[in-house]
């Protein structure tokens, strides 16, 4: 069986930013912001801490409207409901203690439109299939990432927001990490990362916040 | 669909779990209904006549129990971003979440409710009334709770401010489930009470969760 994290293509819209402007209290985050991002591209992130990664992600996610400026995608297919073609990986996990981790991975699959039975899979592609059946809240918080991650390969979708992917995950993990990411974009995907961690990929945008204009 | 179930099933599976709280909702009621024949001693005439409001205030009050963990831990946990990228609308999935919490508080508690209400001597005639009322009547009660859990939901110690936000709200179901369960003691009619009772119940499936919805998307602007 191919690893999953190399199955097929996908067709990733094209984002585009214009004009973008933030104010979290009474902190301009940033303004005037534009970016285009092409399929195949990976974004990485960087900037202090406080100047709003975090932020610019949850708004390409579209948990935040923006105080001025658009972000669009297209071509996007109609049928899709918002922010159907995103995942959001954030510093938290999206997993609930109670469940094991096989059941978490099955839940968000399902409920982001994947496919359930790939979740023994992406659980052993992320190096977690050991780790299926116990429950998340005794797993390390390296080891609750790796679960988190297995979403991604159990739901396709063409777009990834990574918040601080690397937290947490030893060297093995961070390699996976860059091996998921480049793979992502290699079959079309779009990849934007907030982290401080070298990623390693030979064709790769740029993006630093909090710059001494800010 | 596909995500509805999942959101169901996970719910369910979580309320299995020991001190999860669904087994508590119903002890609670139990313990409640217990307590007041020692707070108003032997006096069976008035127990039975105050046995169905007190049984519907128990029955409010277990519901209650719980309610603040209702979106609080998918929230912490981050589960609640992943509903909002799910193909299914948020308000869905919020149902989804709504009728586990039913199916572990309210329908057990209506079940069981006839057996309490002959610990309180009511009127035999009203045990099945008694049932059918709490068995209308509490989906409405879940559903405004679940209005308060998506208001509190990024409060800390938000359990109190819910109960204080919801309780006003379930005045009419109260009235009209209290007054049902009294009117079938009494040997009378109840179908204008039953009927209003569903009337509210059906109002809130359709307003609780664009509310709730709405408060979820406007606590993370």
């Amino acid at each position: 069986m191919a690893p999953l994290s190399t199955l097929g293509t996908v067709n990733a819209p094209a984002l585009a930013i214009r004009g973008l402007a933030m104010t979290r209290g009474y902190r301009t985050l940033f303004r005037d912001l534009d970016l285009d991002l092409a399929p195949g591209q990976v974004l990485q992130l960087t900037g202090p801490n406080g100047t709003g990664k975090s932020t610019l992600i949850r708004l390409v996610a579209g948990f935040l409207r923006p105080d001025a400026g658009s972000i669009r995608w297209s071509p996007l297919p109609e049928e899709l409901s918002p922010g159907e073609w995103l995942h959001y990986s954030g510093h938290h996990e999206g997993l609930r203690d109670g469940l094991t981790a096989h059941d978490n991975v099955c839940t968000l699959a399902s409920l982001l439109g994947g496919d359930p039975s790939r979740a023994e899979a992406a659980l052993a592609e992320v190096g977690a299939g050991p780790l299926a059946e116990l429950p998340v809240e005794v797993l390390s918080a390296g080891q609750r990432r790796r679960v988190a991650l297995a979403r991604l390969l159990a739901a396709p979708r063409p777009v990834w927001l990574l918040d601080e992917p690397f937290t947490a995950l030893d060297r093995d993990g961070q390699a996976l990490v860059r091996r998921l990411i480049a793979a992502h974009a290699e079959a079309g995907g779009i990849v934007i990362a907030a982290t401080h961690q070298p990623l390693d990929l030979p064709e790769m945008r740029h993006l630093a916040l909090g710059g001494p204009a800010a | 669909m596909k995500a509805w179930l999942a959101i169901l099933a996970r719910d369910l599976r979580l309320a299995r779990r020991v001190g999860a709280g669904a087994e508590l909702g119903l002890v609670f009621f139990l313990i409640l209904v217990s307590l007041l024949p020692f707070a108003i001693g032997a006096d069976q005439r008035f127990i039975s006549r105050i046995a169905p409001a007190f049984l519907w205030l128990s029955a409010l009050l277990a519901t209650l129990l719980g309610l603040d963990r209702l979106l609080q831990a998918d929230e912490e946990e981050g589960v609640l971003d992943q509903f909002l990228l799910a193909g299914a609308p948020l308000e869905w999935l919020l149902l989804a979440k709504a009728l586990a919490h039913w199916l572990v508080t309210g329908l057990p508690l209506s079940l069981v409710a006839p057996l309490l209400g002959l610990m309180l001597a009511i009127e035999p005639q009203a045990m099945i009334p008694l049932a059918l009322s709490l068995l209308v009547g509490t989906p409405a009660l879940t559903l405004i709770g679940l209005i308060g859990a998506a208001l509190t939901v990024s409060l800390k110690r938000g359990g109190l401010l819910l109960s204080v936000l919801v309780l006003p709200l379930t005045v009419p179901t109260l009235i009209f489930g209290a007054t049902l369960v009294k009117e079938a003691a009494l040997g009378r009619a109840f179908t204008t009470p039953l009927m209003l009772l569903g009337g509210m119940t059906l109002l809130m499936l359709v307003i609780a969760p664009v509310s709730a919805a709405a408060a979820l998307r406007h606590a993370r602007q």
